[in-house]
């Protein structure tokens, strides 16, 4: 649907297909919904999940170290005698918080690179990609123990780390995106009417990118989940006796040798189930994104 | 020349209970070959293929026949059918396809072929295809792509079949065979390296030829080189050829005789040199008249209204062309018409013996 | 044309293992004080020590001298002092190198066999054997390393003590047996996404132009699938499965530490928790070049494969 691109001023932004969310969200299919549903279960627990646990996540009650599911306490007690459902619970939020912060910081400077080298081509854009394609060899999870030997561990500074290791991930994508897009013919005739560079790349090209960049954001959050859970995971990360699913798992993880592996494998299935659904969600918009460019 | 009577008169009844009827084949007493003889027999060919979870024809009823040595030009627009029906002698079909009629190869059954049966009818049907680019495996030598079949098929050493293949390559007009084979096909330029996908065609000694549209992806120039080289080496091999084209004076200039296919159905069967001055089928005189002549004066492109439908679009019961055909009458929409014999060609027109010398040049 | 890809590509290699190793120096400046606390993990250090390490490190000299004493050292095998261990931190490396270089190939094998032949096999044989690949790799393409290792753990060494849960072997077979579990986990989650991109491939190369080409020709099956299929989907297979290959030396870390195994990745771990900054920098130099020599092989293989190949990245 080619909508009346030529002869607008500084008019609505002109776009090739746009659906609200909603419908985006329908048409990503059962599985798509389903996994949605999963992922604002997540988000809720990881608003409200400290409010939400029955008894206290930290404190510590050796008497009742590993004992099974009894009276009230839904998922037994871990290796420290807490409620393991309550340590859950509250471990959402730095679970969740720290993946959001990995992909906005990613998407955020991914995005404005890529947009920035589609946007002005020629040697600028050489630079870019030379630049990207030599910070492309950090694997992220390396960055990570990096800064955590010189910062110290904590959830912050391996979150930063990681969303510099993803950024040019992003970039590489987008930018693909951002150059189709900055071929058609629409962009032209906003050049000729005196748009600026910015104005077209903030109005019309970010908002025809959003499914793809949706999507990408989607699919990473399931990336950086793991990846900071296998941080706090190592005890580099989310220190202990903060709540977190990672660290969950690795301080339960005796349990499984021990004969109690319920506290470990509940944590791990929280991760699990959290990441399929991201994966599965992101996987489905991107297929829509690329379905809505053709 | 007794092209046209050999070629026309098929025998066989109609084979299936479809909306189509069997060609009225009239086998007359000067065709002395019959299906035996032929070097192809396509009789009352229907094809289905899934399409969104439905099994849709494609092709109804089509018919046709090639005499050794003779080249025929099988004319369409998109969705005519004509690729599909070179792909059903081909045994290319997509899976799942369902195919109905039958086709006979120097007498043989080729839907009943098998194993070793099977490759050497691969090995005496040679296919050319439309895109040289997309057809040949790009992660392979020239080379290989010529004397695979060579070597695999007919059990030719390498040497010899690489000798071959280059003797070959200096027929087609290309220089250099020996280092030629040595390259890849993303070194040569489209034109070279359709006329290695026909020199490859050409190596196994095939006794019929299936070009599929050969020169729609080059460009003008190359066009005329390639046609050149396919209609000489043709002649020079005597070898039968089908050639689908969507270009009516392409076919009429290299090929004896003419089939004109619409919406899966042959609707004319005609000598080429008549298609022009005394076509017999609507169809075929708006595909001619749409078709700018130089020298002609005209206000505007006599285009034929509507588009071009495939068999499972088409209106059935009646004819397929008649929503969009200046001649259409009652007659037109009571009964699919059938194919019937007229002049030593063959028309699928209600109403042919009285449009008969109204048609050429015709206006709506 | 394609030497000049790889000339390219290597040049961006080597760049790459240039700035990587740039920042691993440059984190002493990042650390909170002076690079001689960090040095020292924050210890308190006599004088007599704190000289050797400005000597060691040359501390005086501007940051670029520096930086290429350290890279001149480094490439001559020399990685500094370890604080915590007080021994050479190539000694500690060469030691622990062939723990993680097994599990790394171990975990390279399973992947290459089975996510491959799974692939494979999955888009030749269309039916219950093509769902039940497709399902088992959507399970498994989420599942973390460490989740992964927990679950082996409990249900092949506790349930059913076919493997030992942790530590190394003594022997070479008892190796073998500590890290197959370990190899496993390492490799699980790559395994799906190999197995679903061959599966990919091989599909899509299946439907091309080319292979009808060849069924016209008569070229018989095992030929056609041999030659024409798998020969041209093997291009982006290797691409993928070099790169996961790659990545699998960062995750090495996480599943030598669930598995107590005493590996590079394990030590690496821990000598950032006790900030023995020495020997993260030396560990992490090497790991980083093996990750820069497996991309540069994984481009040798894409160069290999595709002769079409020219400038720039590969086609991805």
């Amino acid at each position: 649907m080619v909508s009346a691109a030529i002869g607008i001023t500084s008019g609505p932004v002109v776009t090739v297909r746009r659906r609200g969310a909603l419908g985006l969200l329908r048409s990503t299919g059962l599985a798509g919904l389903a996994s949605a549903a999963v992922i604002a279960v997540a988000s809720v627990l990881a608003i409200f999940g400290p409010l939400l646990a029955p008894y206290n996540p930290e404190l510590p009650n050796l008497s009742m170290a590993w004992v099974g599911p009894a009276g009230g306490h839904l998922l037994g007690y871990d290796f420290e005698g807490r409620d393991v459902l309550s340590r859950l619970l509250a471990g959402a939020q730095s679970s969740m918080i720290g993946p959001l912060g990995v992909v906005a910081g990613s998407m955020a400077l991914g995005t404005v690179i890529a947009v920035v080298a589609a946007w002005r081509q020629g040697p600028l854009d050489t630079v870019i990609s030379a630049g990207l394609d030599i910070i492309f060899a950090f694997p992220g999870i390396l960055l990570a123990v990096l800064a955590a030997a010189v910062f110290g561990a904590g959830l912050t500074a391996a979150a930063v780390a990681l969303s510099i290791a993803y950024m040019p991930y992003v970039a590489r994508v987008l930018r693909g995106a951002a150059m189709k897009e900055r071929g058609q013919p629409y962009v032209a005739a906003l050049e000729v009417q005196g748009a600026s560079g910015t104005s077209i790349c903030l109005r019309h090209i970010v908002p025809n990118m959003l499914p793809l960049i949706v999507a990408q954001a989607t699919i990473m959050f399931g990336w950086a989940m793991v990846d900071l859970a296998a941080i706090s995971f190592l005890g580099l990360g989310v220190q202990p006796p903060a709540p977190n699913w990672g660290v969950m798992i690795s301080e339960n993880q005796p349990g499984i040798l021990q004969g109690y592996p319920l506290p470990a494998l509940a944590a791990g299935l929280c991760i699990v189930a959290v990441v399929i659904a991201f994966n599965v969600l992101g996987e489905r918009l991107f297929e829509q994104a690329q379905a809505g460019r053709r | 020349m007794s092209t046209e009577s050999t070629g026309t008169a098929s025998t066989g009844a109609a084979s299936t209970g479809t909306a189509g009827t069997g060609t009225a084949g009239t086998g007359t007493g000067s065709t002395g070959t019959g299906s035996q003889t032929s070097l192809l027999a396509v009789d009352g060919l229907t094809v289905l293929l899934p399409v969104e979870g439905q099994q849709r024809a494609v092709l109804r009823e089509v018919s046709l026949q090639i005499g050794h040595g003779e080249a025929v030009g099988l004319v369409g627009e998109s969705g005519s059918g004509k690729s599909m029906t070179a792909r059903a002698i081909d045994r290319l079909l997509p899976r799942g396809a369902e195919v109905r009629g039958q086709i006979r190869f120097e007498g043989a059954d080729v839907a009943a072929l098998s194993g070793a049966a099977l490759r050497s009818y691969r090995n005496r049907v040679a296919m050319i295809f439309q895109d040289p680019r997309a057809h040949v495996n790009p992660v392979r030598r020239i080379g290989d792509f010529m004397t695979e079949a060579l070597r695999t098929n007919l059990g030719v050493a390498a040497a010899a079949a690489r000798q071959r293949a280059a003797d070959m390559l200096g027929q087609v007009g290309i220089e250099n065979g020996a280092q030629r084979l040595r390259q890849y096909p993303h070194e040569l330029s489209g034109g070279m390296l359709q006329r290695v996908m026909i020199a490859a065609a050409l190596l196994t000694e095939p006794a019929l030829l299936l070009a599929d549209e050969p020169t729609t992806a080059l460009d003008v120039t190359t066009q005329a080189e390639v046609m050149a080289i396919l209609d000489e080496l043709r002649r020079s091999y005597g070898l039968g050829m089908l050639f689908i084209t969507h270009d009516l004076e392409l076919a009429a200039a290299i090929c004896d005789r003419t089939i004109v296919m619409y919406a899966g159905q042959v609707v004319e069967v005609r000598r080429s040199e008549l298609l022009h001055s005394d076509p017999l089928h609507p169809y075929t005189a708006a595909l001619a008249a749409a078709r700018p002549d130089i020298g002609q004066r005209a206000s505007r492109l006599r285009a034929i209204p509507g588009r071009p439908l495939s068999a499972f679009e088409a209106p059935l019961g009646q004819c397929a062309f008649a929503p969009r055909c200046p001649h259409a009458r009652d007659v037109c929409l009571t009964a699919v018409p059938e194919l019937a014999e007229l002049d030593g060609g063959q028309s699928r027109c209600a109403r042919v013996a009285e449009l008969r010398g109204e048609l050429e040049a015709a206006d709506a | 044309m394609r030497w000049r890809f790889l000339a390219r590509r290597l040049a961006m290699l080597m760049g790459s293992l240039l700035v990587a190793s740039f920042v691993i120096f440059g984190a002493l400046y990042l650390a909170p004080g002076n690079p001689i606390s960090a040095l020292s993990g924050g210890r308190a250090l006599p004088p007599a020590s704190m000289h050797v390490l400005e000597q060691r490190y040359h501390l005086n000299q501007p940051f670029l001298t520096q930086y290429w004493y350290w890279l001149e050292n480094a490439l001559h095998g020399n990685l500094g002092i370890s604080i915590t261990l007080q021994q050479n931190v190539s000694s500690v490396i060469a030691a622990r190198m062939w723990t993680t270089g097994g599990l790394v190939l171990y975990a390279a094998l399973i992947i290459v066999v089975v996510g491959i032949g799974s692939g494979v096999v999955a888009a030749l044989r269309p039916g219950l054997v093509d769902t039940s690949v497709l399902v088992s790799t959507a399970v498994t393409a989420a599942l973390p390393s460490f989740v992964a290792a927990i679950i082996l753990i409990l249900v092949f060494s506790v349930k059913l003590g076919w493997f030992p849960a942790l530590g190394n072997g003594t022997s070479f077979w008892s190796n073998v047996q500590h890290l197959t579990l370990p190899a496993v986990a390492l490799a699980i989650s790559s395994l799906a996404i190999v197995s679903r991109v061959t599966r990919a491939a091989v599909r899509e190369e299946a439907d091309r132009e080319h292979v009808q080409t060849a069924i016209s020709r008569g070229i018989p099956a095992r030929q056609l699938i041999r030659r024409h299929i798998l020969r041209n989907a093997a291009i982006p297979i290797a691409t993928v499965s070099g790169i996961t290959i790659a990545s699998l030396i960062a995750v090495a870390a996480v599943v030598e530490t669930a598995f107590s195994l005493n590996g590079l990745g394990a030590y690496l771990v821990q000598a950032a928790e006790s900030k023995d900054l020495a020997v993260v920098q030396g560990i992490s130099l090497v790991l980083v070049t093996a990750f820069v020599v497996i991309n540069a092989v994984v481009d040798l293989l894409y160069a290999a494969l595709d002769p079409r190949v020219t400038l720039g990245s590969r086609a991805q």
